[in-house]
């Protein structure tokens, strides 16, 4: 690494570009969005195949 | 301040979301979730919508994972093919071994997803459905056989016994049905196709049926398949579980289809020759479409009509 690379800070490794940097926000934000729908499918389909019985059961 | 690796380099990645989606083959998608859905509703066990729709979607999903699995591995021949050459890997907006860990991953979580919606016979289907169409067709078959897409074709046909497993748990006589009449229709569909498309698939090496016994003989088998799925196309109606509607326009469709067969046939040089194969290229899907299309509807009418009655009420 030069001094150059050093004094701005940059350690050990490159910047990402601006694209890079866009797109890859964009692919977290997917999978962010595939994710939480995942966990509601989950949560919406337990819910259907336990049917209504699954709030009548004794404390 | 972003860092990446200095040895990841190249590896630093642009692709957008759109691109992994291009990965699963959305239209492909599409057409399974429809045939599944079909399967699902000529089941005589009534599915809960949400456990229906969480199954299709499993269903979907482990498609779109064969898809980006067979991207992975044809990434060299995708690159050759003037109808594929525009995908995500060949362009390089994603790389081959992101593609293998997408699909693979989509794989696992679709069929364990289906498995616990709906059943593991479904789930077991589906995995075989995934792996039919990776290993047996896209490495093995494609590249080595002018009965590729015969064959492969069960991996396509596979979708309405999946759909009709999920919602009953076993494999029905009717589903089987579905899956001989895409089966049974995929060689005349891809034929036809081929049969323009020839010198670009002999350039990427595939032995299609042209390029290896010839455009006559291919000619010669797309009528015999066609003839042979036109009656099979009636047997739902035959079998009870279509309507009377199902059946005329099964046979319908069956005779249009026939015909553009036979002019496929007969049709044999210059421009001509091409459009009658392109024309049945096209006819062929909307003959599946319609007949699956059918199905669908005349399986829902009778939900959409007690709906309408509660409406109004």
């Amino acid at each position: 690494m030069t001094p150059e690379a050093q004094g701005n800070g940059q350690e050990n490794g490159i910047v990402l570009t601006p694209a890079q940097q866009k797109s890859r926000r964009r692919r977290n934000i997917a999978i962010g969005l595939a994710v939480g729908f995942f966990v509601l499918l989950f949560y919406v389909v337990t819910i259907a195949k336990l049917g209504p019985g699954v709030l009548n059961r004794p404390l | 301040m972003t860092f990446i690796s200095e040895s990841n380099l190249t590896s630093a990645s642009i692709a957008e979301p759109r691109d992994y989606i291009a990965l699963l083959k959305p239209r492909v998608m599409s057409l399974v979730i429809f045939t599944a859905f079909a399967g699902m509703l000529i089941a005589p066990s009534h599915v809960n919508p949400i456990v229906g729709f969480a199954s299709l979607l499993a269903i979907a999903v482990g498609a779109g994972a064969s898809g980006a699995l067979n991207m992975w591995y044809d990434a060299d021949i995708d690159a050759i093919m003037k109808r594929t050459r525009t995908r995500p890997i060949p362009v390089g907006k994603v790389t081959a071994q992101e593609a293998l860990a997408f699909g693979l991953t989509l794989s696992v979580l679709s069929v364990f997803t289906l498995g616990v919606v709906a059943n593991w016979l479904a789930a077991g289907m589906l995995a075989f459905t995934i792996f039919f169409y990776v290993v047996i067709y896209t490495m093995w078959l494609k590249r080595s056989t002018p009965q590729n897409i015969v064959i492969g074709g069960a991996a396509g046909a596979f979708p309405p016994m999946v759909g009709y497993a999920a919602a009953t748990g076993e494999i029905g006589l009717s589903s089987l049905v579905l899956f001989a009449i895409i089966f049974i229709w995929t060689p005349p569909h891809f034929w036809a196709l081929a049969l323009v498309k020839s010198e670009e698939y002999g350039r990427a090496g595939i032995p299609m049926m042209p390029n290896v016994k010839g455009a006559s003989r291919t000619r010669l088998e797309i009528l015999l398949y066609t003839l042979i799925l036109a009656p099979i196309g009636v047997v739902p109606w035959l079998m009870g579980f279509a309507s009377i509607v199902y059946g005329c326009l099964a046979i319908v469709l069956g005779a249009a289809m026939v015909a553009f067969a036979a002019r496929v046939y007969h049709i044999r040089n210059g421009k001509g020759a091409d459009r009658c194969a392109i024309n049945l290229f096209a006819f062929s899907i909307l003959y599946l479409f319609l007949l699956f299309a059918e199905i669908v509807v005349e399986r829902l009418l009778p939900f959409a009509g007690g709906t309408l009655a509660w409406l109004i009420r």
